[in-house]
């Protein structure tokens, strides 16, 4: 029986438009890009021309530090547009899909982690601290992987996992020839593909978001210490594995939550990493209203419009309203009873189990920490979460490692950020804390 | 509604950089949030919803929660004086809340023009929004100050907390010590005389708009503590729990900052471990030296009298100043408690002692704090070693 682990700390927040266990078909665009932005602390080099003809799984760019580390086209076809920004910063790189979908074949017999480097699958891995893609170099002391999100609005990964369990199990197998691996599992998952996985040590966890978070396992099964170096991977993206290793083809299909209270009916899509995603969006979400489109999840995702292109992590598109023409007179002293919080000055304890419409508001302006143990109300790792970012805004880089930056990311204080009175972007604040560390310790 | 917007929107250009007005911006700004929830939106890279609650919510329930002191506090300052010149059966309700009224009204209307005035000129200054933290301390310090203090005192007390006790530390949040507190203690220290003196300080003696009564210059009333401080007993515990004695202006009803304290604990915006701690200290305290025959106030007597509860509720809790760690606020508050009996019973020069203990645990709750981020920080140390 796997160990379970009890999380009283979090937060569940009700958002209205959550996807129905259903899947729509999605038409297939003509142009799809690749992001380097979405792949973190990876410095780009581009190792194609525009008008190249690549197959699924040609390497379209690669990391400068280790070209090794290769980020493989999800389609067949021609390299349309090198896209840069200022100072040449690259943006994107745009494939026009011949509609062939014809790809490399690599082969499986190879070890594991030259396959998982060539065929691109490797770039998927992240790497703490720091949160950025890993370095082939390390030697992990573990992988981590959680099968299940907690925050508002996510996907359902025993859904997209239907018909593909598998692949799953191949893809853990083959993780687990890197090091030890680790499966997190939700105590409402019952799929025997997850609970009785092989090759890996199953944990169940218990509780509110951000249990689901792979930085709150680790903190509960093996914490990270200074100089340690855990590997973490999506769920969905050891299905990519799983299928590579199956087939012998990259395969970048997701299964895309398609959530929010905007969406005029919430449900699943497949889709591949980089489709434009107005395909998803057509009919289903009214363009010309205030609505804010977010690449990846309600918490932790990016905003983008419907000519933007699915995150290369993003397992959901949230749709939510901007808000930025709302006028609320005097928030500060109404009633406010339409609006959720979870302090007792507002009355959303009074209605129960409800589903909220949120908009994009930062609903306040932002001051210094006043209150106390706010975050930690909703942070369930054993650090102090108030201090830690203390010591990330005054710069204190020995008092960030004392108090445990290391096992951190910014995801995982995307609830703390939710609930915060002084309105102070955590998420923000980790991610710059971490991109300062990783320099001064490069 | 909308023409209120239509007219913030007119004139933010005028007060933007480079517009005539510029020097008001910080003026602007700050009444057009008060009126509109602001309509910004997050930013990418940060969490794209949040949580209605924010500091203008949270001090604006401190102020509500105060409410209830404060206009029993006026009540209460009426009644000493019609009660010191004989007439109390002959006033009516209105007579003795107007006359209460009328004399708190302007320390609070001065207390709030010197604090939030030098908010604004800081806020202007640093290019920030104006911080709502004075709106509490704004109404604190006219309740834990004798009726009779000059408002020129006054003044001249606001403007040093808020400067030295806030603005230099970088604003509400980062203060060491409680702005209000330094106030009352600026007071106390610079001007004895009118803070506890002759026992001349705590009725108001002359009428206001032909209500209240003139009471002769060489009237005087002690507070219970005054004359615990002599070696005389409590003699009537009902009035000082419903808070018909006098003392501070907001201090005095048991009964008005229990509702406050309800109010605050509900919302979850004071702590209930900081308070529960503080009541927990200064009663075995007080049991202590009742006990042993060294005080002749009981422990429910030291509870009640003096600004024990008011500090407890009001003051010790304020987040920013007190311990930030759960287990440190359980030591802040019950050694709040201790010190506050400890002052009043053997130091003979200063009755009343929760103003010192809350300022000196105020420097002591860092270093409670560090401890415990310290073991924190120690385990994980450890924890890297074992490996």
């Amino acid at each position: 029986m796997a160990k379970v682990i009890k999380l009283r700390k979090g937060l569940d927040i009700n958002l209205k438009g959550k996807a129905a266990l259903e899947t729509t078909s999605v038409k297939c665009p003509g142009e799809y890009a690749l992001v380097p932005d979405d792949f973190t602390g990876v410095k780009p080099k581009v190792v194609v021309k525009e008008g190249d003809n690549v197959l699924i799984g040609d390497a379209l760019f690669v990391d400068k530090l280790h070209p090794e580390v290769k980020f493989v086209s999800p389609v067949s076809g021609t390299v349309s547009m090198v896209e840069r920004g200022d100072r040449r910063k690259l943006l994107s790189i745009r494939v026009k899909s011949d509609g062939k979908q014809s790809a490399r074949t690599f082969d499986t017999k190879q070890d594991i982690k030259a396959l998982l480097l060539e065929s691109g699958m490797f770039a998927f891995l992240r790497q703490r601290p720091y949160d950025v893609v890993a370095n082939p170099e390390d030697k992990p002391k573990a992988i981590f992987v959680s099968a299940f999100n907690s925050m508002p609005l996510s996907q359902d990964f025993e859904y997209a996992l239907k018909g593909e369990e598998k692949a799953f199990q191949a893809g853990i197998t083959a993780l687990s020839k890197l090091a030890k691996v680790h499966l997190g599992v939700s105590a409402r998952q019952t799929s025997a593909a997850l609970t009785g996985a092989t090759g890996c040590e199953v944990t169940v966890f218990d509780g509110p978001a951000p249990a689901g978070n792979v930085g709150v396992q680790i903190n509960h099964v093996d914490p990270i210490n200074k100089g340690e170096v855990v590997w973490t991977l999506g769920a969905e993206e050891v299905l990519f594995i799983g299928r590579l290793l199956t087939t012998g083809r990259v395969d970048l299909t997701r299964t895309v939550a398609l959530a929010g209270s905007e969406v005029k009916k919430p449900c699943y899509a497949k889709m591949l990493v980089g489709q434009r995603l107005d395909t998803l969006l057509q009919g289903q979400v009214d363009l010309s209203a205030g609505i804010r489109i977010i690449n990846g999840n309600v918490m932790t995702g990016v905003k983008t419009t419907a000519g933007g292109y699915l995150g290369a992590h993003a397992t959901e598109v949230n749709v939510i309203p901007e808000g930025d023409h709302a006028d609320e007179f005097m928030g500060w002293i109404m009633p406010r009873f339409g609006t959720f919080s979870t302090h007792r000055s507002y009355f959303s304890w009074l209605c129960g189990k409800k589903d909220y419409v949120f908009d994009a508001r930062v609903k306040g302006g932002e001051r210094h920490m006043i209150m106390s143990g706010e975050y930690d109300k909703v942070f369930p790792m054993d650090i102090y979460a108030g201090y830690l970012i203390k010591a990330i805004i005054t710069g204190d880089i020995d008092r960030q490692e004392a108090l445990g930056i290391y096992e951190v990311a910014p995801e995982d204080f995307a609830i703390a950020e939710f609930v915060d009175s002084s309105k102070l972007e955590l998420q923000r604040i980790v991610r710059q804390g971490l991109d300062i560390l990783r320099k001064e310790n490069a | 509604m909308k023409a209120l917007r239509k007219l913030f929107d007119n004139i933010k250009p005028m007060v933007e950089e480079g517009g005539k007005f510029h020097a008001f911006r910080s003026l602007v700004d700050g009444f057009e949030t008060f009126a509109f929830v602001p309509n910004q939106t997050s930013r990418t890279g940060s969490v794209n919803i949040h949580d209605a609650i924010d500091s203008k919510r949270i001090m604006s329930f401190v102020v509500i929660a105060l409410l209830p002191a404060l206009l029993f506090g006026m009540y209460n300052v009426g009644y000493q004086n019609y009660l010191a010149a004989g007439t109390l059966g002959d006033a009516s309700f209105c007579d003795i809340f107007g006359f209460g009224l009328l004399a708190v009204l302007p320390k609070i209307i001065v207390s709030y023009i010197v604090g939030l005035g030098i908010e604004f000129v800081v806020a202007q200054w640093k290019g920030e929004e104006i911080q709502e933290g004075f709106l509490v301390s704004g109404i604190i310090i006219p309740m834990i100050i004798p009726v009779n203090t000059p408002l020129w005192m006054l003044a001249l007390a606001v403007a040093f907390s808020v400067i030295f006790a806030k603005e230099i530390f970088g604003g509400t949040g980062m203060n060491i010590f409680n702005p209000a507190l330094v106030t009352r203690a600026f007071l106390f220290f610079s001007y004895p005389s009118v803070m506890t003196g002759d026992d001349n300080v705590w009725v108001a003696q002359h009428t206001i708009f032909g209500l209240g009564n003139d009471l002769p210059d060489t009237f005087t009333a002690a507070t219970p503590l005054g004359e615990a401080a002599l070696g005389n007993g409590l003699t009537d515990q009902w009035s000082a729990f419903i808070g018909l004695i006098p003392g501070s202006i907001g201090e005095t009803s048991v009964v008005a900052i229990a509702i406050g304290a309800v109010i605050l604990l509900w919302t979850g915006i004071a702590s209930w471990r900081t308070m529960g701690s503080v009541f927990v200290g200064g009663a075995l305290t007080a049991c202590l030296f009742h006990q042993t025959g060294v005080s002749p106030l009981s422990c429910v007597d030291q509870l009640v009298v003096g600004g024990f509860c008011f500090g407890a509720v009001f003051m010790a809790t304020d987040p920013v100043t007190s311990a930030r760690t759960s287990c440190g606020q359980y030591i802040y508050g019950f050694l709040i408690g201790v010190v506050a009996v400890l002052v009043r019973v053997l130091n003979p020069g200063f009755p009343e002692g929760m103003m010192l203990a809350i300022l000196l645990l105020n420097l002591f709750a860092p270093a409670i704090d560090y401890c415990f981020v310290q073991s924190n920080i120690n385990k994980r140390a450890r924890r890297a070693i074992k490996k």
